[in-house]
C-alpha cells in the first residue's frame, strides 16, 4: 500500500513549469530514490510535500491525510521529517540542543508553555539525544556550537534531528552532498539501518553509488516530468534516462 | 552556549543577586547612589530590561514599542488606588493583567511580521497608544495633566475597612507599610529578585530553549513540528507584563500617571539598556539599566555652575571654552554622552558589559580550566 501518493502535481514559477503533472507512489517501508539532472525539479517536489511550497493542483496524500494546505509543523507532526539540500540547523545552539529540540517537539507537540521546568531535568531526553549523536559519529562535538561544523557534519546533524523523531516518512535532499567518501559510506550504512527499521524514505541523490546501494525503486525526473519509474537494475538500461543525463552518457 | 548550566552556578548567581539588592544602599554609597529614589529606579528599570530581554535576547524580535506597556502600568495602578485601595498589591496585579491582554493584542498583530517590519509595527502601536492617551482616552488618562490621586476618590475597599486618610492626600501602602523611602526601595527590590528568578527559570527551561531556537532558525523549527507563533507571542506577552509591572511600580512610589512614559524615546532606552548590559544574558539587562540610570543621574545633574567649578584650575579664557564644550555632554545634553558611551561599548564589547565582566573573570581564572563552554557568543560569524 502506498504511504505517499502524489497525483498530478504542477508547480509554476512565473513562466517556468518546474513540475508538470508529476505522479508518484511511495510504498510503505521502501526507499524511493528520485534522480535527475540539475534543475529537474527534485527539490521543488519535496517542497510540495512539506508545505514549503503550495503546488498548483491535485493530490499529495500521506498515510490517509492530505498534505495540501496544512502548515509545515503540522506536516511534521503527522510523521514527515526532512533533510534539506542546504542544511537547516540551529546554528547558535549546541549539537545536543539541536537534537533535543526535535525530540521535545515529538514528545510535547507543536507548542508547550513549560517555562518553569528545567532543561537540566530532561536527563532521559538528553541521553537519547547523545546516543543519536553517537550513532552519527558526532558525540565528541555534542557541546559545540552547531554553526562551527563542516558542511558534511551539519548534514549528519540534520539527519540526527530527523531520526530522533522516529518519522514515518523521511525525505532526504542529497543527504551525502559535501561529505567525504568515508562519511558517505557511513551514511549509506546508516540509511540502510534506518530502512530496516521500516522507515519509508524518499531520497534525492546525484551520487549513483548511494542511489543504487539504497533504492528499492527509482523515479527519474527531467524538466519537471517523471520520465521513468522502475526498479534500479532496470533504470540503468532505460534509453530515455540515458538521454536525459547529458544526451546518453552512461550512469 | 548555555546548555550545561550547573544548578550550583545558578544558585550562586541568585544568592549574589539577592545580596546585591539587600546591600545595594551600602555598596553604592561611595558612588553617590546610595539613596532610595535612585536605587528604586535601578530596580524598576532592571525589571523592565529583564522582561525586554526575554523577548529580544531570546527570540531576537526587537520591539520598539515596549514603552506602551511601561506607560499603561501607571494608569492601571493609579486607577486601582483611586477606586479600590491604596494598597499596592491589587494595583500591581491589575497592572500586569491589563497589560497582559494589551500585549496579547499588539503581539498578535505585530508578530505577523518579523525583522524590521515587526519593529516598525510595535513602534507604530506605541505611538498610537501615546496619542490616544492624549486624545480619545482623556476620560481615562486625564490627558496632559496626567492621572492623579484626589482626596475624595472613592477607594471602596479602604472605606470598607474603615481606613480614612483624613484631609491629606493618601499615600501608597503595603498592608499598612508606607511605600516611600527605604521601604519603597526594598519592595521594588524584592519584586526585582522575584522577576530575575522567573527570568532565570525561563532561560533554563525547554520553553527558553525554543525561544532561542526561534532566533536561530525559524524554518527549521517549523519543519521540526514546532509552531513558532505561539512561542513568540508568549515571549511577547511575558515581556509586556514585565514592562507593565515596572510601570506599576513607578506608580507605587509616585502615584501619578502620564503619557510621556509611552514615548518612543522610552522604548529606545530599554533597547540601549539591554544591548549595553549584554543581550541574551541573564544579568546584563539589569546592569545595563543600572548603568544608564546611574549616568543619567550624574550627568544630567551637572549644570554650568558645577562645570565652572570643575574647570576652575584653567585660565579664564580656557575655562569658558572647556565649559561650553563640556556643557554639550551634560545636563539636557547627557544623551550625547550616552550615545558616545553606547558606541564605544558596542564597538569594543559587542557582547555588552557582561562580556567585559566575563573577560575580566577569565583573566582571573586564567587559561580557562573550567571554561567548558565555547565562548563564541559575541564573536562575529566566521
Ligand atoms: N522558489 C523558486 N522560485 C523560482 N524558481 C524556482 C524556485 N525554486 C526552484 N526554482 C526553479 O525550478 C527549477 C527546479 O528547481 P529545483 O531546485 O527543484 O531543481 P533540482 O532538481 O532540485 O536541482 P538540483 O539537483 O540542482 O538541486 C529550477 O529551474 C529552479 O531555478
Ligand atoms: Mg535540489
Amino acid at each position: 500500500m502506498p504511504i505517499l501518493t502524489v497525483r498530478n502535481v504542477n508547480k509554476r514559477f512565473g513562466g517556468l513549469k518546474a513540475l508538470n503533472e508529476v505522479n508518484l507512489e511511495v510504498e510503505e517501508g521502501t526507499v524511493h530514490a528520485i534522480i535527475g539532472p540539475n534543475g529537474a525539479g527534485k527539490s521543488t517536489l519535496l517542497n510540495c510535500f512539506v508545505g514549503r511550497l503550495e503546488p498548483d493542483t491535485d493530490t499529495v496524500d500521506f498515510d490517509g491525510t492530505s498534505l495540501l494546505g496544512i502548515k509545515p509543523h503540522e506536516i511534521n507532526q503527522v510523521g514527515v521529517s526532512r533533510v534539506f539540500q542546504t542544511p537547516e540547523i540551529f546554528g547558535d545552539l549546541s549539537l545536543v540542543e539541536n537534537v533535543m529540540i526535535p525530540a521535545l517537539a515529538k514528545r510535547d507537540g507543536a507548542f508547550k508553555l513549560n517555562g518553569w521546568s528545567a532543561m537540566n531535568g530532561e536527563t532521559e531526553l538528553r541521553q537519547k539525544s547523545m546516543e543519536m549523536l553517537g550513532d552519527l559519529g558526532l558525540a565528541d562535538q555534542a557541546e559545540q556550537q552547531a554553526s562551527q561544523l563542516s558542511r558534511g557534519d551539519k548534514r549528519r546533524l540534520e539527519l540526527a534531528m530527523c531520526l530522533i523523531q522516529d518519522p514515518k516518512l523521511l525525505l532526504l535532499d542529497e543527504p551525502t552532498a559535501g561529505m567525504a567518501r568515508a562519511d558517505t559510506n557511513n551514511t549509506i550504512d546508516l540509511l540502510k539501518e534506518i530502512a530496516k527499521r521500516g522507515i519509508t524514505m524518499v531520497v534525492i541523490e546525484h551520487d549513483m553509488h548511494v542511489v543504487f546501494s539504497l533504492a528499492d525503486k527509482i523515479s527519474v525526473l527531467a524538466q519537471g516530468t517523471v520520465i521513468a519509474e522502475d526498479l534500479p537494475e532496470k533504470i540503468k538500461g532505460n534509453p530515455k534516462v540515458q538521454e536525459a543525463y547529458l544526451g546518453g552518457a552512461h550512469l | 552556549m548555555l546548555t550545561q548550566t550547573s544548578k550550583k552556578g545558578d544558585l550562586l548567581l541568585l544568592l549574589g543577586f539577592v545580596l546585591a539588592v539587600a546591600f545595594g544602599p551600602i555598596i553604592l554609597q561611595p558612588f553617590g547612589a546610595g539613596y532610595p529614589d535612585l536605587l528604586q529606579k535601578f530596580a524598576i528599570f532592571g525589571i523592565f530590561a529583564i522582561g525586554f530581554n526575554i523577548l529580544f535576547g531570546l527570540t531576537g524580535y526587537l520591539s520598539f514599542g515596549h514603552a506602551a506597556f511601561l506607560g499603561v502600568g501607571p494608569y492601571t495602578a493609579v486607577w486601582s488606588f483611586k477606586l479600590l485601595t491604596m494598597n499596592v498589591v491589587p494595583a500591581i496585579i491589575f497592572a500586569v493583567v491589563v497589560s497582559g491582554v494589551f500585549a496579547l493584542l499588539i503581539g498578535f498583530v505585530s508578530l505577523r511580521r518579523s525583522g524590521i517590519y515587526f519593529s516598525i509595527l510595535t513602534l507604530a502601536f506605541a505611538q498610537m497608544s501615546y496619542n490616544l492617551a492624549y486624545s480619545v482616552l482623556t476620560p481615562i488618562t486625564n490627558g496632559e495633566t496626567g492621572l492623579q490621586l484626589r482626596q475624595h476618590d472613592p477607594r471602596v475597599i479602604d472605606t470598607m475597612f474603615g481606613i480614612n486618610y483624613g484631609a491629606e492626600l493618601p499615600s501608597t501602602t503595603l498592608f499598612g507599610i508606607p511605600m516611600s523611602g527605604w521601604s519603597g526601595y526594598y519592595f521594588c527590590g524584592v519584586v526585582l529578585i522575584i522577576m530575575f528568578y522567573i527570568s532565570m527559570r525561563i532561560f533554563r527551561s525547554p520553553f527558553g530553549m525554543m525561544l532561542r531556537a526561534v532566533k536561530s532558525n525559524q524554518n527549521r523549527m517549523n519543519y521540526t513540528g514546532l509552531n513558532t507563533r505561539p512561542y513568540t507571542l508568549a515571549a511577547f506577552v511575558i515581556s509586556g507584563m514585565y514592562a507593565d509591572l515596572a510601570g506599576g511600580l513607578m506608580a507605587v512610589t509616585d502615584p501619578l500617571a502620564g503619557a510621556e512614559r509611552m514615548q518612543w524615546t522610552a522604548s529606545g532606552e530599554v533597547v540601549l539598556m539591554t544591548i549595553l548590559g549584554g543581550t541574551g544574558t541573564l544579568l546584563g539587562p539589569v546592569i545595563g539599566a543600572g548603568a544608564i540610570k546611574y549616568f543619567e543621574n550624574i550627568f544630567s545633574a551637572f549644570n554650568e555652575g558645577t562645570l565652572l567649578q570643575i574647570f576652575s584650575f584653567l585660565p579664564e579664557g580656557l575655562q569658558h571654552a572647556a565649559v561650553s564644550v563640556a556643557a554639550l555632554f551634560v545636563g539636557e545634553g547627557w544623551h550625547l554622552t550616552l550615545g558616545a558611551l553606547f558606541m564605544i561599548i558596542v564597538i569594543f564589547l559587542p557582547g555588552g558589559l557582561m562580556e567585559g565582566v566575563n573577560r575580566i573573570m577569565r583573566l582571573f581564572t586564567k587559561s580557562g580550566s573550567g571554561g567548558s563552554s565555547p565562548q563564541a557568543t559575541a564573536q562575529p560569524a566566521e
